[in-house]
């Protein structure tokens, strides 16, 4: 589905990885690894369109993103190191808010189910910054459950997560993967699926 | 489209309420300023109305310009921006919701304090209800310039101090007019016609050009 | 014949070629302004204007009006290039929106305190509102606003592509600022100020002026050029002909020898 060719970025005077290239078909899981700097969450943010890579392409089931643009943007679910919501909106409120961007019409039980499953449940009306981080963490992972985008690209989303919602999140991984779904995902953890396929890239290894 | 505009704009006025201070600190920057003048230039009443009409607009200005700062960068920190810019949604859309919103929260409060400041200025009813006009057509214009500049200015270290220094040059046009069309009318009600054609044809304008730009600016900003 | 132009953008091509050209192109400025001088001061009548003459400061003329055109000139040539780098998207525009805008910033700082000077004997006074003179001090606001943006955005893509949207913004909005300023009021906007005609001019004044445009616009093109081959040395200092170079430099001495050793060190860093 998505296909990397000869990717190169730069940050500031910083080249970060160049030539890289990689294919990511349906039901696969591409855990991107590195230390620290290396790269990883600008891959990350080239492979959303929200990063203008310097050389390469990027396709889309054969497209380039640059000209799928919003068309793109409706396939994917990025989770970036912040949360993405608003402090002052309850759990309900900010996930109402995600469904109608994506133009999906949810109904309130859909969404309380949601925050139920990812263990908020009776938190629902209270504003998320009463929440502590993880509860934060976990109204952010709560669109997973939600969202019907095709492709995942997921920033570090282990962090801040208490063991039983570490393994909730890798469920949610392995069902969407199940389901004919991609993922992309950087973590320093390992990660197994019951089904389907994981790869790995591991970046700083090759030259630039 | 209309779903999703009006969920931005729900989106921003509920946050703006569950946080009213913001809304109110800017009023009463507004308030401040126009009611420092008097007792600086001295309290003339002839002078005053001389004064008054220049004196409210460009407290108006630096009032929607101190605002400004914050219609992106709440978004910005807290990740929400760049939800917004992965929506799958028109960028434009998004933004003028947000510049819409901020204009209620910032620009509306401004319109209809205004007589009250006018009063300060001994100006006559007449006069009251063309700045109160005029302010309602030229606010909307200055939010939408300054998004460009807030967007162009997102996440930069003192980026308030250099969006007064991108975006005050821009607000002339909409000064210049905003101000005469308060001072003609105490001459002749007749002749502020072409200041009001000229202030709606900047708001056209405005609601055409601006939006595009601004997402353009937040694109880069968030790179 | 053909000339690739495009040969010239890339800025491995454009580095040899501006350094040959900065000589060239400052020695006939100097030329030109020094001509132009002697003309203006030499060759002219020792009075301007009929009914009204101004004496022999009208001379202030060969500096302040060929500033004020060059001011204006270069702001176009910056949205220029601003669109053209956002459009194309190639490096070397945005290297030349940097390289001409501190010049566009000193000839409207120089047409502005010209003016002010010129208005002192002809006026009576160092400032005066006047549309032509607020536009200029706008313009100048724009120029500083393009630089402020630039220098305070870290990541130089960014910069660079910010600052560009500015520059295009400004130049959309600088006519209406222009004739909201003209025309204060729209009731009565017709002959607000004398107009500028070139026609009636005297033929030697005339000729001073625009030797010295000429003289401002080769020192436009020697200065910015110049700029530019320090932006493309500072910008692409990781590449291989800039080290390429630096080193064939400092086969020549030590100093240069190790500063060739600590970009190395610098590319090690990066690589490993």
């Amino acid at each position: 589905m998505l296909e990397v060719d000869n990717l190169s970025c730069r940050r500031g005077d910083r080249t970060l990885f160049t030539a890289l290239s990689f294919m990511l078909p349906a039901s696969t899981l591409l855990h991107v690894r590195g230390r620290n700097g290396s790269g990883k969450t600008t891959l990350l943010r080239a492979l959303c369109g929200l990063l203008r890579p310097d050389a390469g392409a990027i396709r889309w089931r054969g497209e380039p993103i640059s000209e799928l643009a919003d068309d793109y943007n409706r396939e994917i679910l990025y989770f970036g190191h912040l949360n993405g919501i608003k402090a002052d909106l309850t759990g309900q409120e900010n996930l109402r808010v995600a469904a109608t961007l994506d133009q999906d019409p949810l109904t309130d039980g859909a969404i309380t189910d949601a925050l139920a499953q990812i263990g908020l449940a009776g938190f629902e009306d209270l504003p998320t910054r009463m929440l502590s981080q993880g509860q934060k963490k976990r109204v952010a992972l709560a669109r997973l459950i939600l969202s019907k985008a095709p492709l995942w690209i997921l920033d570090e989303p282990f962090t801040a997560l208490d063991t039983d919602a570490v393994a909730l999140l890798e469920r949610l991984i392995a069902g969407h993967v199940a389901d004919g779904g991609a993922a992309v995902l950087t973590t320093h953890q390992e990660v197994s699926l019951t089904r389907g396929e994981i790869r790995r890239l591991e970046l700083g290894a090759i030259g630039c | 489209m209309l779903s999703v505009f009006l969920c931005v704009l729900n989106r921003d006025l509920t946050l703006a309420l569950r946080r009213r201070t913001d809304v109110l600190t800017t009023l009463l920057f507004f308030v401040i300023v126009v009611s420092l003048f008097p007792l600086g230039v001295g309290s003339e009443r002839e002078l005053l109305r001389l004064l008054g009409p220049g004196v409210v607009w460009v407290a108006a200005l630096l009032a929607s310009m101190l605002a400004l700062e914050r219609l992106f960068a709440a978004d910005y920190d807290d990740g929400t921006l760049e939800q917004l810019l992965l929506a799958g949604q028109p960028l434009s859309l998004l933004v003028l919701a947000k510049i819409v919103a901020h204009w209620l929260l910032t620009g509306l409060p401004l319109v209809i304090i205004a007589p009250l400041m006018a009063m300060q200025y001994a100006l006559e009813a007449t006069a009251i209800w063309v700045m109160m006009a005029a302010l309602a057509l030229g606010t909307p214009v200055l939010s939408l310039l300054g998004a460009i500049g807030a967007a162009l200015t997102l996440g930069l270290r003192g980026g308030g101090i250099l969006l007064s220094l991108l975006i005050l040059p821009l607000y002339i046009p909409v000064l210049v007019y905003g101000a005469g069309a308060v001072s003609v009318s105490v001459i002749e009600i007749a002749d502020t016609q072409p200041y009001f054609a000229l202030l709606g044809a900047f708001l056209l304008g405005g609601l055409v050009l601006a939006p595009p730009a601004a997402a353009a600016a937040l694109r880069i900003s968030m790179e | 014949m053909k000339i690739n132009w495009f040969k010239y953008a890339a800025p491995t091509a454009f580095y040899p070629l501006a350094g040959r050209l900065v000589p060239v192109l400052a020695v006939a400025a100097a030329a030109l302004v020094l001509f132009a001088l002697y003309w203006g001061f030499f060759e002219t009548p020792e009075r301007l204007g009929g009914t009204n003459p101004q004496k022999e400061y009208y001379r202030i003329i060969f500096i302040h009006v060929p500033a004020a055109w060059m001011s204006m000139w270069l702001y176009l040539v910056l949205a220029a290039w601003s669109a053209v780098g956002l459009v194309f998207n190639t490096r070397l525009s945005f290297m030349m929106t940097n390289a001409v805008a501190p010049t566009g910033a000193i000839f409207t700082f120089l047409a502005l305190w010209t003016g002010a000077f010129w208005g002192r004997p002809s006026w009576g006074t160092y400032w005066d509102w006047d549309p032509r003179l607020t536009s200029e001090l706008i313009l100048f606001f724009l120029y500083i606003g393009f630089m402020a943006l630039h220098s305070a955005i870290d990541d130089s893509r960014r910069a660079d592509r910010a600052a560009a949207l500015l520059a295009i913004v400004g130049l959309v909005m600088l006519p209406i600022i222009y004739w909201s300023i003209n025309c204060p009021d729209p009731n009565n906007c017709a002959a607000l100020h004398q107009r500028s005609s070139l026609t009636d001019i005297e033929s030697n004044i005339l000729t001073a002026m625009l030797v010295m445009t000429l003289g401002f616009w080769l020192y436009s093109f020697a200065a910015a050029f110049a700029r530019l081959r320090n932006i493309i040395l500072l910008r692409e200092q990781d590449s291989a002909w800039v080290r390429t170079m630096v080193d064939a430099a400092g086969a020549g001495g030590p100093a240069n020898a190790g500063g060739g050793d600590a970009l190395d060190a610098n590319r090690r860093g990066v690589s490993a």
